[in-house]
This record gives C-alpha cells, sequence and structure tokens, in this order.
C-alpha cells in the first residue's frame, strides 16, 4: 500500500528568499514584547481574541440564543478590542513582507507533507481541518498558544508557560516522529 | 483620537508581529514540521531569543514600574492537556494559531482551510466549558504563580541561566549546521 520511495524535494520554484537571522527576528519579537506590556498593558497573544471571533461564526451553526447563554462566551464576549484588532494586523503584515519579499505563493500542500503523504490536496486539507480543531480546543484548556502561552508566558517566567512549553513541544516530538515515520 | 489609536495601535502591532513571523520563516509549514523532526530549529532560535530578549525588557519594565505582569493561571492538568492537544494540532496542521494567520495571508489555502478548524474548535470549547470548569480547570490549580515564587530562585538567575543555556544551544546547533551543510557540499 505505501510507497516506498524516498524522494529528495529540491525548492525548486521559490522565487524570493529572505534572509534574516532568526535571531534577529527573535530579538524583534522580543522588543515588540516591551512595547505591548510597557504600551499597552496587553501581552502578545493570539487565541483569546480567536474565541472572541469564533462566537460570530457559532451563531448560525448552535443559534444566537445559545452563544448569548453560553458561560465561557458570558465570560469572554465578541468586542473589538486590542486583542482583536492585534489579529486583524499579523495577516496584514505577513502579507506586506509576502509581497515586498517575493515570497507570496500559492500552496495546497506543503513539500514535507507532500513527501510523506502524498500530492493529494484534500488528504492535506482533511488533516489541516482536523488538526486546526484539536490545536485550538487545546490552546484554549492550557489558557494560550505558542504566542501568549510560549512567548508573553515564558518570557515572564510563568509555571503554567513553561509547563505548555515542555508538554507542547514534548507531544510534538513523539507525534512527529509517528506521523513521519517510514512505514 | 483615543478611539482611533486603540484600533490603529493594535493593528500595527499586529502587523509587525505578522511581518516578523514571515521574515523569521515561521510562517512556512515546512519549517514548523521540520522543527519537530529535528531537522530545521528556525522555530527554537526565534522562540528562545525572544524570550530571552523580551523577558530581560519586560523585567526591567516591571523593576521601574511601567508594566506589571500578566501571568496565565497554573491550572496543572488543564495546562498540561491543553499543551499535550496543542502538540498534536500543531504537529497535524503544521502551523500554531498566530503563524497559521501569517501563513494565510501569504498564499497557503491549507493553513486557510486549518482556520475553519480552529473556529471549530473554539466552538467545541465553549460548548464543553461548563463541564471542563467543573472538572478539569479546578485540578491542581496554582494561581497566578510565576518560577522564582516558587523557587526562591531570582529572576536574574533565571535569565542569566536562560540566557546562557539558549546560547549555548544555539552556538552547538549552528556549528551542527555548518558541519552538515560542508558535508553536503
Amino acid at each position: 500500500m505505501t510507497m516506498m520511495t524516498d524522494v529528495v524535494v529540491e525548492n525548486a520554484g521559490k522565487s524570493g528568499r529572505i534572509d534574516w537571522s532568526p535571531y534577529l527576528v527573535g530579538t524583534g519579537i522580543g522588543i515588540l514584547s516591551w512595547v505591548a506590556f510597557a504600551g499597552f498593558g496587553d501581552p502578545l497573544g493570539v487565541t483569546t481574541a480567536f474565541s472572541r471571533v469564533a462566537s460570530l461564526f457559532a451563531a448560525p451553526v448552535i443559534g444566537s440564543e445559545a452563544v448569548a447563554a453560553n458561560s465561557y462566551w458570558k465570560s469572554m464576549p465578541l468586542k473589538w478590542d486590542y486583542g482583536v484588532w492585534f489579529l486583524v494586523g499579523i495577516p496584514l503584515g505577513a502579507f506586506l513582507s509576502a509581497i515586498i519579499s517575493g515570497t507570496w505563493r500559492l500552496e495546497l500542500v506543503p513539500e514535507v507533507w507532500k513527501e510523506r503523504f502524498g500530492p493529494s490536496v484534500l488528504k492535506r486539507f482533511v488533516a489541516a481541518f482536523l488538526g486546526g480543531i484539536v490545536i485550538m480546543y487545546g490552546a484554549r484548556l492550557a489558557g494560550g498558544c505558542t504566542s501568549g502561552h510560549g512567548i508573553s508566558g515564558g518570557l515572564q517566567l510563568a509555571l503554567s508557560s513553561w509547563l505548555f512549553l515542555a508538554v507542547m513541544f514534548a507531544t510534538g516530538l513523539v507525534v512527529s516522529r509517528l506521523m513521519f515515520r517510514k512505514a | 483620537m483615543t478611539s482611533l489609536m486603540s484600533i490603529a495601535g493594535p493593528i500595527l502591532m499586529g502587523a509587525v508581529f505578522g511581518y516578523l513571523l514571515q521574515q523569521g520563516k515561521v510562517t512556512s509549514c515546512n519549517v514548523i514540521e521540520n522543527q519537530f523532526r529535528l531537522r530545521d530549529f528556525t522555530v527554537l532560535k526565534v522562540m528562545g531569543t525572544a524570550i530571552v530578549v523580551g523577558g530581560i525588557g519586560v523585567l526591567l519594565l516591571v523593576d521601574t514600574g511601567n508594566t506589571k505582569y500578566y501571568v496565565k493561571d497554573a491550572n496543572m492538568l488543564a495546562v498540561a492537556l491543553g499543551a499535550a492537544l496543542f502538540g498534536v494540532g500543531m504537529v497535524v496542521y503544521g502551523y500554531c494559531p498566530g503563524t497559521a494567520l501569517g501563513a494565510i495571508a501569504s498564499g497557503s489555502v491549507h493553513a486557510a482551510v486549518g482556520a475553519f478548524g480552529m473556529i471549530a474548535g473554539a466552538i467545541l470549547y465553549a460548548l464543553s466549558f461548563d463541564w471542563v470548569k467543573a472538572h478539569i480547570l479546578n485540578v491542581w490549580a496554582l494561581g497566578k504563580v510565576r518560577l522564582p515564587d516558587i523557587t526562591g530562585v531570582p529572576d536574574g538567575v533565571w535569565f542569566a541561566a536562560l540566557a546562557i543555556g539558549a546560547g549555548a544551544f544555539f552556538v552547538w546547533v549552528e556549528a551542527s549546521e555548518a558541519k552538515a551543510k560542508r558535508a553536503q557540499g
């Protein structure tokens, strides 16, 4: 059933390249955190605002009365606050960088996935959708994501955030090993 | 003016964040997957540097009264379970929530499909919240604690150790990568 071909995939067809050092980028995010803390009193984070916005999409699915009555969204109602506008900014900035650097490109199935699971777009879309469900449920249960826990919480030396980082990386390593195991 | 700033400010902050994520290549699914496969250390380089640089600055800002800590609750069981699910989701999806938003804007269609999964995940969490709150969030709930509080080891020592540890690790990674590159020719 499984193909045993070891395909070496060259990064062909990539027009633009970015040569920024990851340490420079990390320093930039660190300094951005200073501004977020001191200037706005609102550390970098994504999923808290994301779940506020999700209530918009929940209304047509479970009905707006159910959304209004839900105790989670009562504690976290949809409002256009700092976090939600921050979310709007992320794709804008990424788009700007991609256009300027020439790294914008349509991607249906990423190379690493294609190497292991083949070129099926449907297969990749189903996995992305399911992975999306699991990652967001986990983020809300843990109270944050790679940004809110990983970076903002990590830099505050928060116990919760370092537990998050350790468990997240350990689990990721195991799952990745299973998923990319040569069949 | 204040209302304009309360919108333009966060949009600008988000845009700088998204710009940096894209410049750092961490909006690439390949880069994230290869971090967990230990073939590409970009994600750890970016996060490690951000934590050390950000943390030392924020520590000084707190000490000089310019900001305060915004620590999340250490509901140990919920954080551990959530982080485990997060690790599974991150490898299957190939993104984390923030990098996914950047990836969508740089042309990744599968990231956009996964974003609808993330919306579904957020809805499922809201629907299960009452049960989770009663049974999971309250287990080993230690509150908003920081490592210096529970260990008695001061902040400065933590950051010195983190900076030295991360620095040594990055030197080793760079040396191994240079060696692998030479071997490749």
